[in-house]
């Protein structure tokens, strides 16, 4: 049996995203062509673009297609900051590396960096961020859903509390993580600049799209031609657009059904682990998270031993973040939650997806206690 | 991430040598949970200064476990002599290689390897003070 738990690292795509996009690799004119060729290719792109603004309550206008979240996070703060003098710049301590690495890059570029800390759940200090707030704060950065632990972040309250008192400071979140996954809007949240990807939400890899409110400057962060209004110059991925619009139409529209079986799936998967597994630690138990994740801490093993075993018995997870895979450092996100280092060190992201089944949970929860085990009884810090 | 050879797969699949040594003649205890590995190694030694026996017991990767089985496979039926020449690159070797982030667990399991030796002398220069203090 094979059984993917790796959704928020990607997710498959799906046959209407396939379809869409088969279709769409043949209508090979240039979008920003004045012939026939060309405006075939651009009636496709801004098809899916009022997809895409839809799903996020927008106008189509108010969307920038780009490569993906990271580009469109790198977009929105970089090309943000490039319109303005303001040297001070906010973000949380648990952001994706995708915001994470932007911030200490422009720290080192001279800007001052303020990284607001997060409760045991990883949820942001709003009365911090509401002092470190400053007339020379240029954005405040946070994400919508936490990667590695599925922490929704209160980002409406976030953008009253910086709006109320400094009402010029641009705030941006990555969503990356909460699209398709939990109700929003960007009118509702009422940021400035949202960052979504395709990828996550059984569309195509390579695709992303960066909202930027009407009103807000974004200035280009490599040269080129007019694509995008001007802020993001490259020729279209059409195909790509094609699958993001369908696969954004499809994730909002059936996001009630498809929490309600996830939410079960989760409470299915916790109380299995706590009754077959002791000494393990659920991270965050906020009162807001996303239904498709769950992180784990199986006190005194390590993840990438986990994820090996279980990548035996055919079982997909990982640790924190794939992106932290390969790397040394344990999880700064749990590190920012004050889990204590070998907690830390042993933590599995279980994420779930719209085509996990209760047979897959059923399997996993047969084939994880005993590779715990089996590495407990290597473990030096298990005592008999 | 390189992926990890065959070899590696091998020795985290089905460690040899794994747990403790009932009185053993010599233990080296490295690493911590901050930097991700921690290494237990037991020996055990005859009175010709041969390794009979050797154990290990290691919280941490893939690689950690797999460097853990090798080095003592490596280490039994060596002089204690033998055995301390054993280094992290022959570990490394005899494993078919590492990936460049997980080299560390090599040099982590000849640490445990010398402190064991190290801890074996220790004892054994006691045991033999003793007995000349006695005699």
């Amino acid at each position: 049996m094979k059984v993917y738990l790796d959704n928020n690292a990607t997710t498959p795509v799906s046959d209407e995203v396939k379809k869409e996009m088969i279709f769409a690799i043949d209508i090979y004119g240039n979008p920003s062509s004045l012939h026939q060729f060309g405006v075939e290719a651009r009636n496709i792109v801004e098809k899916a673009r009022r997809r895409v603004a839809e799903t996020l309550g927008c106008d189509g206008q108010e969307i920038i297609f780009t490569s993906g979240g990271t580009e469109s996070d790198n977009l929105a703060v970089r090309g943000y900051l490039k319109t303005t003098s303001k040297k001070h710049i906010i973000t949380s301590a648990t952001e994706h590396h995708a915001v994470y690495n932007i911030f200490n890059e422009l720290e080192k570029e001279g800007y001052r960096v303020t990284r607001i800390g997060v409760d045991k759940n990883g949820t942001v200090d709003i009365n911090q961020l509401k002092e470190e707030l400053t007339e020379d704060t240029a954005i405040v950065s946070i994400m919508l859903a936490n990667n590695e632990t599925g922490t929704v972040q209160p980002v409406g309250e976030i953008v009253s509390a910086v709006k109320s008192m400094f009402p010029h400071i641009i705030v941006h979140t990555d969503a990356v993580q909460a699209l398709g996954k939990l109700k929003f809007s960007v009118k509702e949240l009422g940021v400035d600049l949202l960052s979504v990807s395709a990828h996550k939400i059984n569309g195509p890899k390579g695709i992303g799209a960066l909202y930027i409110k009407k009103g807000v400057r974004i200035k280009h962060l490599v040269s080129g031609g007019h694509h995008e209004k001007n802020v993001r110059p490259g020729t279209e991925n059409v195909a790509g657009i094609a699958g993001f619009g369908c696969a954004a139409e499809i994730a909002v529209s059936k996001i009630d059904e498809v929490n309600d079986i996830l939410e079960k799936l989760k409470l299915k998967l916790i109380k299995g682990v706590k009754e077959k597994i002791k000494n393990i630690k659920i991270n965050s138990d906020a009162e807001k998270t996303l239904s498709n994740t769950v992180n784990i801490s199986f006190n005194n093993v390590e993840g990438e031993s986990i994820i090996m075993m279980l990548d035996m018995d055919g079982i997909a997870v990982s640790t924190g973040s794939a992106c932290t895979s390969g790397s040394l450092e344990p999880s700064h996100v749990l590190k920012a939650m004050g889990v204590d280092p070998v907690a830390a060190q042993g933590s599995i992201r279980f994420s779930m997806g719209k085509y996990t089944t209760e047979e897959e949970i059923d399997y996993l929860l047969e084939k994880l206690p005993p590779v715990i085990e089996r590495l407990r009884k290597m473990s030096p810090l298990e005592r008999q | 991430m390189e992926q990890y050879s065959s070899k590696v797969m091998e020795h985290f699949t089905n460690p040899k040598n794994v747990g403790e040594i009932k009185n053993p003649d010599g233990v080296g205890h490295v690493g911590n949970p901050v930097c991700g590995d921690i290494m237990e190694l037991y020996i055990k030694v005859d009175n010709k200064d041969v390794i009979t026996d050797a154990k290990f017991k290691t919280f941490g990767c893939g690689a950690a476990i797999a460097t853990s089985s090798m080095v003592t496979e490596m280490v039994i039926g060596k002089t204690v002599d033998e055995a301390e020449k054993v280094s992290n690159m022959a570990v490394t070797e005899a494993l078919g290689g590492l990936p460049k982030v997980k080299m560390h667990c090599s040099v982590l399991a000849e640490e445990a390897l010398k402190k064991a030796i190290d801890d074996y002398r220790c004892r054994t220069k006691d045991e033999k003070d003793n007995k000349d203090n006695k005699s």
